[in-house]
């Protein structure tokens, strides 16, 4: 037998581990490295938050009362995730979309951000959860008093309190701790949903074993099992119809509306394709988790014929000697009780925290949220104390409630009671005519039912019903039976209340809606909602223009943090083309700012929050219900103005690109004509000058033939430039014909090299070849192409610098052509030149040299991109060098 | 309603995600009406309907649903890019 | 005593030109072809008179003409602008900056010759 404290330290271990593992998480969550936190198998096993302690250990007890009637309360939700594409998907695009923070947020956002839905959704989740925390605590504490069975003495009632006390402590710390470390409801809490993945994993674990162990360690396998089943107590067929349909429903609906499911299912989701993957593996997890009860139930009876069947999971393999499975399956209990309790603390002191104390401490301070105080910390406290006081309502109940019997009926009340809301939450996703009133209307009434029906008779004939008002009804009117309302009589409670509660909801919600007309905001959001799939969530909800930035500010940053606050505020000031921290308030950026506030403290308060600032009622009405009626309109006439203005945006751009290609043509035009008129008046001034002297008088011999010598070499310059003009013209023009023909690279450089010779004039210049690589076939024109080589062996000639200048002609592979460079030893270009040698009219050294117009390089460029290939400037090479990239043969021939 | 759903004839790869969206939706009520089946059972002479019985066709019937809504979900999940038909209009 | 022109050009044909008119007419006649180092050149020679072309290597004749009118020594030293550009503008940037003539290329000897002998009063 484990002695109670090996139990009490290795219990405290487990929660160090989880503590460690959730700590850990956060720390890997902040580092930015979520990775697999964020994958689909922790989210499916956040879900299995389902699993409580009432089925961990309850499911076989239910079982041994009923037989197969316990799996109902995994078919509901197996079904619910298997229809996915329905409901699920829908509500988490929508989570997602409007950052909601829970189901009460959920209700409140759809019906117009409306907080009295907030408050009565949270009232009912209240209510509902605090008995079954209470159950939590109970189970616990009696995992821990069976262990202590041979300490009888000194386990009373008393200590089986303090156990639970010190259980719901441990939880608060833990929740307050890792549950409200960011102000974000709507951000992940990674270290919550890890830790609760981890105890998923345990339990299920020690739920196989024990069943394991039983079906190939007690019984003979599956065929033995299925023989003892049928010789047991539970063998015979009893399945009650009504009761199994109701569950059916009854479990999916609270699958669907538990306040700690649609935290992990939709608040916690990172991902929608997560939903996918749990379609399937969170019906498999049930399965597994269902698998074994039935045959644990019928060792049980066999083993223990007068234990507790509720605690058979745990006292069946103890009284088998199995001390270490059953201190597995005591963890396996101890995590089903404790990841309930900590998401559902969270869930409602979120709830709490966004739909009571805020708005109350709104009202208080009514001077508005700018005021002095930081609401930040406010909302964090509230949090914090929420969560406490969830905690400590919980432990009272199952003090008061004495941890009887009466709360492990518990559970199907409680579902009872938060599927009220479902009708609303269906409607509100499907049915853009629901309103408020409708959904006030259904859940009070439903509400209302399922106390008078179902929750105050569960406390038997001591509070509040007496035994006569439940025999009789009240007053002594039969009708009003709580048990047999309007003379339904002989129907199990159960079904009874969850049917009159249902239909009656239902009704009201229904009728409510058909006969309410809904205000602009609820009409805006329901087509949001309903349409989630179709529209991008962008609600006109703020009237222009009529709150101040700075004021936003101030609240913003009280309530995100000031850094966040001021990130969102530039980046929107940006977004308008604005510098600084203050940003227009357009309607867009208002919706923006109440979304973002909203997955701090909820829609209503954030909506609350910015009419303080923005200005009374805020939504102009009469505006908006002229443009309101269908959502899709506005959709898609502000998509039609965004798509003009666009447009003309873009048509505005096009103009000024042209304008300003035209203005920049019109310069270089200019800069053209004014070049040209340089360089042919600096000759003719020349010519004039000289012929003038010529004329004007006597002079020598020598004179005389040196000025004509001046005349013919400038009239000559005169005519190349001439030349090259129109040669230029023609090239760009793209009037030329070329003379497409076979060539040798070699007898085209051959002609250059021979050309340039015969025309060298004073300056030597070594020409350094390797005709051995030279024998290259071209396609090409071969006159225009020696064109090119005689400018830049003539190029060299005349700029090269060197003392002994030698141009190197190096012919190589280019991939898919070749390349012919030509490297000279002078000092070559500088590097900002570089780029615009092949402009028209760029010479760059003095003139004395040149002789030429400054069009050489730029006639060699357009012979080049007529022939197909290129002149390119080479740096690095020394001195100046060009190479000149041509098309091999048959590329061109291809062509 | 908008265009590209509109037109009669799509995509060989669209028409099949298409009916596997049908089939999602339609496996819960299949699954539902498959679980009620037990409430009909009364059994007779040769073959009670015993609670060993219920068992077994329960859980086969939940097994089969987790297969099916396993492969179901391979095809509608999107991969990357490709949320258009994720987002259909329901 | 015979009177200097610094010629400020960089052709060298048209610098043979001119040297050769302005010689020829008892004119001691220097020559400077760079723009960066025109206005120190200025300086150095004091000239009675500056010939300046405007499209000079490494420095515009219209920046060293405001140089030369914002020195005081230099103020009121005769300078005749010479373009090849023969626009409008240059004429009128050439006015602004404060040359004492304009003159177009190509031009004629005898108008270089009376415009040099105009500005030294000679």
């Amino acid at each position: 037998m484990i002695g109670f404290n090996i139990l009490v330290l290795v219990c405290l271990a487990y929660v160090a581990v989880l503590f460690t593992v959730a700590f850990a998480a956060e720390k890997r969550a902040e580092r930015g490295e979520v990775g697999w936190l964020r994958s689909p198998i922790v989210y499916t096993l956040s879900l299995s938050i389902y699993c409580t302690a009432w089925t961990f250990y309850g499911a076989v007890g239910y079982a041994v009362r009923s037989g197969l009637e316990f799996v109902t309360i995994y078919l509901g939700p197996t079904l619910v995730m298997v229809g996915w594409w329905w409901v699920v998907r829908k509500l988490v695009r929508i989570g997602r979309s409007q950052r909601i923070t829970s189901i009460a947020d959920l209700i409140s956002s759809r019906y117009g951000k409306s907080n009295l839905l907030g408050v009565l959704v949270t009232l009912l989740a209240v209510i509902g959860t605090t008995p079954y925390i209470a159950l939590q605590l109970q189970s616990v504490a009696l995992s821990f008093s069976v262990f202590s069975g041979d300490e009888a003495a000194v386990w009373d009632a008393g200590n089986l309190k303090n156990t639970a006390l010190l259980v719901a402590a441990g939880l608060a710390v833990f929740t307050i701790l890792f549950g409200t470390r960011r102000l974000d409801a709507n951000e992940r809490h990674h270290g919550v949903v890890t830790a609760i993945a981890l105890e998923a994993v345990v339990k299920l674990v020690a739920l196989l074993a024990v069943g394991i162990f039983v079906v190939w360690g007690v019984a003979g396998g599956a065929g033995d099992i299925v023989a003892r089943i049928d010789a047991s107590g539970v063998a015979e067929w009893n399945l009650a119809g009504g009761r199994w349909t109701t569950l059916i429903f009854l479990s999916a609906a609270a699958f669907l509306c538990l306040p700690r499911m649609f935290q992990v299912m939709v608040v916690e989701n990172a991902d929608e394709r997560h939903v996918a993957v749990a379609s399937w593996a969170f019906p498999l997890y049930l399965f597994l988790m269902s698998l074994f009860v039935i045959p644990i139930a019928v060792v049980g009876l066999d083993v223990l014929p007068g234990g507790n069947p509720d605690l058979y999971v745990l006292t069946v393999p103890l009284s088998l000697g199995q001390d270490n499975l059953a201190m597995l399956s005591f963890l396996g209990g101890f995590s089903s009780a404790t990841s309930m309790v900590i998401v559902a603390a969270i869930a409602l002191s979120t709830m709490v925290s966004n739909h009571i104390v805020m708005p109350i401490w709104l009202n208080l301070r009514r001077g508005g949220a700018t005021v002095s105080g930081d609401v930040r910390n406010v909302v964090l406290l509230s949090r914090r104390v929420s969560i406490g006081a969830v905690l400590a309502l919980g432990y009272l109940y199952f003090k008061l409630s004495g941890g009887g019997a009466a709360l492990a009926a518990i559970g199907l009340i409680s579902f009872a009671g938060v599927a009220q809301v479902l009708p609303s939450l269906l409607g509100g996703l499907f049915w853009r005519g629901a309103t408020r009133a409708g959904a006030a209307l259904g859940l009070t009434i439903g509400f209302a039912i399922w106390a008078y029906t179902l929750f105050l008779p569960s406390f038997g004939d001591t509070f509040v019903m007496s035994a006569a008002m439940l025999q009789d009804g009240p007053f002594g009117i039969a009708w009003l039976r709580p048990r047999a309302l309007f003379g339904f009589d002989g129907l199990d409670p159960v079904v009874h209340a969850v049917f009159w509660s249902m239909v009656l909801n239902t009704g009201a919600f229904l009728l409510g809606s058909v006969f309410s007309f809904p205000e602009p905001l609820e009409r805006l959001q329901g087509a949001q909602f309903v349409n989630v799939f179709e529209h991008s969530p962008n609600a006109p909800g703020w009237s222009r223009g009529l709150a101040e930035a700075e004021d936003l500010l101030i609240m913003s940053q009280r309530i995100l943090g000031a850094s966040e606050a001021q990130a969102l505020f530039r980046g929107a000031a940006e977004r308008q083309g604005k510098g600084g921290y203050l940003p227009d308030t357009t309607p867009d950026f208002i919706e923006l700012l109440e979304r973002e506030l909203a997955g701090s403290v909820g829609a209503a308060t954030a909506h609350a929050m910015i009419g303080q600032i923005v200005g009374g009622s805020v939504v102009s009405v009469e505006d908006l219900m002229a443009v309101a009626d269908e959502t899709a309109q506005i959709m898609e006439v502000s998509s039609r103005l965004k798509t003009q203005s666009e447009e003309l945006s873009r048509t505005a751009g096009q103009l000024r690109d042209a304008n300003e290609k035209l203005t920049a043509l019109s310069i270089q035009k200019d800069a053209f004509l004014s070049q040209i008129s340089h360089e042919l008046r600096t000759p003719m001034t020349s010519i004039r000058a000289f012929s003038e002297i010529l004329m004007s008088g006597p002079m020598t011999e020598e004179e005389q033939t040196k000025f004509s010598k001046i005349i013919h070499d400038e009239a000559i310059r005169l005519t190349r430039l001439l030349d090259d003009l129109l040669d230029l013209s023609v090239l760009e023009n793209g009037q030329v014909t070329l003379n497409w023909q076979t060539a040798d690279l070699h007898d085209v450089l051959e002609r250059a090299v021979t050309s340039t010779v015969s025309m060298a004039g004073d300056r030597g210049l070594e020409i350094i070849r390797d005709p051995s690589v030279e024998r290259v076939a071209l396609v090409t024109d071969s006159d225009r192409l020696a064109q090119v080589f005689i400018n830049l062996i003539a190029n060299a000639r005349k700029y090269c610098t060197a003392q002994n200048p030698i141009l190197r002609i190096v012919v190589s592979d280019g991939g898919a052509g070749v390349n012919v460079d030509f490297i000279d030893n002078g000092s070559g270009i500088p590097r900002p030149s570089q780029s615009v040698i092949f402009e028209k009219f760029s010479r760059l050294s003095d003139k004395s040299q040149a002789g030429g117009a400054g069009l050489g390089l730029a006639i060699c460029r357009e012979i080049m991109v007529k022939l197909g290939g290129s002149v390119t400037y080479l740096p690095g090479q020394g001195g100046a060098a060009f190479r000149v990239a041509l098309p091999r043969a048959q590329a061109r021939a291809a062509q | 309603m908008s265009p590209p759903n509109g037109s009669v004839f799509v995509e060989r790869r669209t028409y099949r995600r298409r009916r596997m969206m049908d089939a999602a939706r339609l496996l819960p009520i299949l699954g539902a009406l498959l679980f009620l089946v037990p409430i009909f059972w009364t059994g007779n002479a040769e073959a009670p309907a015993t609670t060993a019985r219920g068992v077994i066709y329960v859980f086969a019937i939940w097994a089969g649903l987790i297969v099916v809504s396993a492969r179901l979900s391979r095809w509608l999940t999107p991969k990357g890019g490709e949320d258009a038909d994720w987002d259909r209009r329901e | 005593m015979r009177k200097r022109v610094l010629l400020i050009e960089d052709e060298p044909n048209i610098i043979q030109a001119i040297s050769f008119i302005l010689s020829r007419d008892g004119w001691t006649v220097d020559t400077h072809a760079d723009g960066q180092t025109a206005v120190a050149e200025v300086a150095r020679r004091t000239p009675d008179i500056v010939i300046l072309d405007v499209m000079l290597p490494n420095r515009s004749g219209f920046d060293i003409l405001a140089d030369l009118r914002a020195d005081e020594a230099t103020r009121a030293l005769p300078v005749l602008m010479l373009t090849a550009r023969g626009q409008k503008r240059d004429r009128e940037l050439a006015e602004r900056f404060g040359a004492s003539r304009f003159m177009t290329k190509p031009f004629s000897n005898a108008e270089v010759l009376d415009c040099v002998r105009e500005l030294t009063g000679s």
